[in-house]
């Protein structure tokens, strides 16, 4: 018997080739792919045509002639346009994000923490509120709290009298203005400037040259100080608006709509339980041996917590919060069910009714929503990398 | 700790007294065992605890017996109409509406479903029972047939049993007559029967190596991940319209399934390679050694592993499936939450309390379904934990 000594790779029948077969399933994979997207493209504008609908970005420019009850920037409906619109609801979606995070990260870190508390009554009210809310959908809570918002307001000719010139009623808080005239600008980019520095400051906190006490100092220093600066470098000169009541409604003031407070209560109390779960997690991933050595170093139960459990459970709880806070931004999109102005409702709302254009008001939509999802991947990529442990 | 020896001391005599018996053991102090060391180590452990426990003792007393109260104590059980649930002077506290919750619940059932056909509806509903058991119960026999039951004859035999088939006697029932618990139940029973094959296949594309195909799948999942479902429930009854001739138009709970069955597929796809990665890689190298080519490894021994410990994840990706297809909502189904938004306006049972009942008949019935669901998911998991604890 003799054993054939194979020289160079052994020879596949061309059929076999894993190589070749790759290829030809990714060609065909990609034709396929492409033949289909075709025969999308050509049969939507053979029916867009059909039905007489315009198609383009054109609508973005004409006026948009509809009211919204909230708006951070200018707008009017006999003036605005429907690009001007669409900032309106972005802005009012990032509003609620941006309050919902803060109030449910509070939230979360209170109830995960409680959870875990060695007291028995604590412990189980924590848990008990977990499983409730997780357990009922987003929707049917947004609705109940509305309604709960809506019961419990007076009717708007019964406005509570707020001291202080506000009102009260289930058509909103009416409060008065500060009114900077001029000045307003001004002290809105110097707080910029000052938020812009805190965050310089926390970067570079790391480095050894400035006492951590002092850095927080300078930080209240900037966000405060700097614009009142501002302020009475330009004048100092302000008036307060207050919001008067006529018969068809309120004029003047600011405004905080019901439609806010319900959608903040239950975005925050929603996720909120989410967010204690992953709280939780993140501290029972703490090996126990570590509070153990802290305490028999003689560090008190609320230091241990402060300065060995929560820096080291920070990093496991990070990734998952992060994808909750998203989650927040993508459910504040629910603010259509109970009439909150927000870029959903507004955009793909009231603006896809009047232009019927839905092909391009859904793709705006979604790109901006996938615009924040995958910014907020990068930052998150970039703090993971910062944060891994260096293993030897 | 130290027991005496009694013969040693009476050899050393001239004592008085002598015990010759271990004394009896006192009962630990009161205050440390019983009831109050109870209290002691786990409500007033220190005083910043006791402060706690008083001001969670005050907010139980401020929120579960009106609660009680409402939905039970000044319920009102039976009646026709809104004078039931009415306050009158002899009555000025009313609770929950139960009787409203009572008439409807039909309605919360089967949508405006014909009412000759409704033992369709049950049927679907035994159907659907009986193969999720087939495939939950980890030690039911030939779950493989089950898998072929639940993601092959029983869409076949609900679509017909549902939707009609004339030759065989079932009248055809519209899309649009369906609601309540049958279209919730639909719209997440096709969501989890689509999404699971479409997951796995998405899972394995994004594990491929080959760039094309790889690419291809990561930009779906993550650009599905990446929007709210409520966009992708708007693109899919906006936009499938425009894409195929207006004579096939798809009604809107075919276009209502098909966006929420991809919105799902991506999360699965996530769920699901999570499972794949826990396979060991000697394992695939086993299964090359053996000479099994790329699908017969994962038929064989791929996917039976990594489908075992991703159970407990699959039926979590089924709970939120199940709470989000509230969704549907927005474009025009009368899903079960619907039917209960549509009722609660009904002017036959307009009181101040018709709404709160409704809501907490709602609240009730997703919290018994989902929460029965994720324990299960939790025993399972800790079943499984015990498995690979070697």
């Amino acid at each position: 018997m003799t054993i054939g000594v194979e020289s160079g790779p052994p020879k596949v029948p061309l059929l076999r080739d894993p190589k070749l077969r790759g290829l030809v399933i990714q060609i065909l994979l990609c034709v396929a792919l492409a033949g289909l997207v075709y025969y999308l493209v050509r049969a939507a504008a053979a029916n867009l045509e059909r039905s007489h609908m315009a198609s383009g970005f054109g609508f973005w420019n004409q006026p948009a002639g509809f009211d919204i009850s909230q708006s951070l920037i200018d707008y009017s409906s006999s003036t605005s346009t429907y690009g001007r619109a669409f900032w309106v609801g972005l802005l009012n979606t990032l509003l609620v994000a941006c309050i919902g995070i803060v109030l449910a990260t509070i939230v979360g870190f209170l109830i995960g923490i409680g959870r875990l508390s060695s007291n028995w009554l604590v412990a189980r009210l924590a848990t008990g509120y977990v499983h409730l809310v997780r357990n009922v959908p987003l929707l049917l809570q947004l609705l109940f709290w509305y309604s709960m918002v809506l019961t419990a307001l007076p009717d708007f000719r019964d406005s509570v009298h707020l001291p202080g010139g506000g009102f009260l009623s289930n058509r909103g808080l009416f409060l008065p203005a500060p009114e900077l005239g001029g000045a307003g600008p001004v002290v809105m980019a110097a707080l910029l400037i000052g938020i812009a520095g805190v965050i310089a400051l926390a970067l570079t906190a790391r480095r050894k040259w400035l006492d951590g006490r002092v850095a927080a100092g300078l930080g209240v220093l900037l966000v405060l100080a700097l614009p009142l600066a501002a302020f009475v470098a330009s004048g100092g000169t302000w008036t307060i608006d207050y919001p008067q009541m006529s018969r068809f409604g309120m004029r003047g003031g600011m405004e905080l709509l019901p439609e806010l407070v319900a959608l903040v209560a239950a975005l925050v109390i929603y996720t909120g339980a989410f967010i204690a779960e992953t709280v939780r997690a993140g501290i029972m991933a703490v090996p126990r041996g570590q509070s153990e050595a802290a305490l028999a170093l003689g560090l008190s139960r609320p230091l241990t917590l402060r300065r060995v459990i929560i820096p080291q459970a920070m990093r496991v709880i990070i990734p998952p919060l992060t994808s909750q806070y998203l989650n927040l931004t993508k459910n504040s999109s629910l603010a259509v069910a109970i009439g909150y102005p927000d870029l959903v409702q507004i955009f793909t709302g009231t603006v896809l009714n009047q232009t019927g254009q839905a092909v391009e008001i859904v793709a705006i939509t979604m790109a901006v929503y996938l615009a924040i999802s995958l910014f907020t991947a990068l930052l998150m990529n970039i703090y993971n990398a910062r944060m891994a442990v260096r293993e030897r | 700790m130290t027991t005496l020896d009694a013969s040693s001391v009476t050899t050393t005599g001239g004592a008085a007294f002598v015990r010759r018996a271990p004394a009896p053991e006192l009962a630990p102090p009161f205050a440390s065992t019983g009831w109050l060391g109870w209290l002691r180590a786990n409500l007033f452990a220190t005083p910043f605890n006791a402060v706690l426990t008083v001001l969670t003792i005050l907010l139980l007393a401020w929120i579960v017996p009106p609660t009680i109260r409402f939905l039970l104590i000044d319920a009102v059980w039976t009646g026709g109409d809104r004078q039931a649930c009415l306050a009158t002077a002899a009555r000025p506290d009313v609770g929950a509406c139960w009787a409203f919750v009572r008439a409807h619940l039909a309605y919360f059932t089967y949508g405006s479903y014909p009412i000759s056909g409704r033992w369709r509806v049950d049927v679907f509903f035994a159907l659907l029972a009986f193969g999720m058991a087939w495939l939950l119960w980890i030690d039911a026999p030939r779950r493989g047939l089950g898998a072929l039951y639940f993601f092959g004859l029983f869409p076949i035999l609900s679509f017909f049993l549902l939707y009609g088939l004339p030759p065989l006697g079932l009248p055809v029932v519209d899309t649009s007559l369906w609601g309540g618990m049958l279209v919730t139940v639909v719209v997440a029973s096709v969501g989890i029967v689509v999404s699971l094959p479409l997951g796995i296949l998405l899972a394995l594309g994004r594990r491929s190596h080959m760039p094309a195909v790889q690419g291809l799948s990561v930009i779906f999942i993550e650009f599905v991940r990446g929007v709210p479902l409520i966009t992708v429930l708007f693109m899919a009854s906006v936009m499938l319209p425009l894409f195929v001739p207006p004579a096939w138009a798809p009604d809107k709970l075919i276009r209502a399934l098909v966006g929420v069955a991809l919105f799902a597929s991506a999360y699965m796809a996530e769920v699901v390679r999570a499972g794949l990665q826990a396979v060991p890689r000697g394992q695939w190298e086993a299964a090359a050694a053996l000479n099994l080519g790329y699908w017969q490894t994962l038929r064989l021994v791929v996917l039976p592993q990594a489908l075992r410990v991703t159970i407990p994840n699959i039926v979590n990706t089924y709970v939120a499936l199940f709470k989000d297809t509230t969704l549907v909502f927005f474009v025009g189904i009368f899903d079960f939450l619907r039917t209960i938004e549509t009722a609660r306006a009904n002017p036959t049972w307009a009181t101040p309390v018709t709404s709160a009942s409704g809501y907490a008949f709602a609240a009730l019935v997703y919290f018994l379904c989902c929460y029965s669901m994720s324990r299960y998911a939790t025993g399972i998991e800790r079943r499984l934990a015990v498995g690979d604890r070697r």
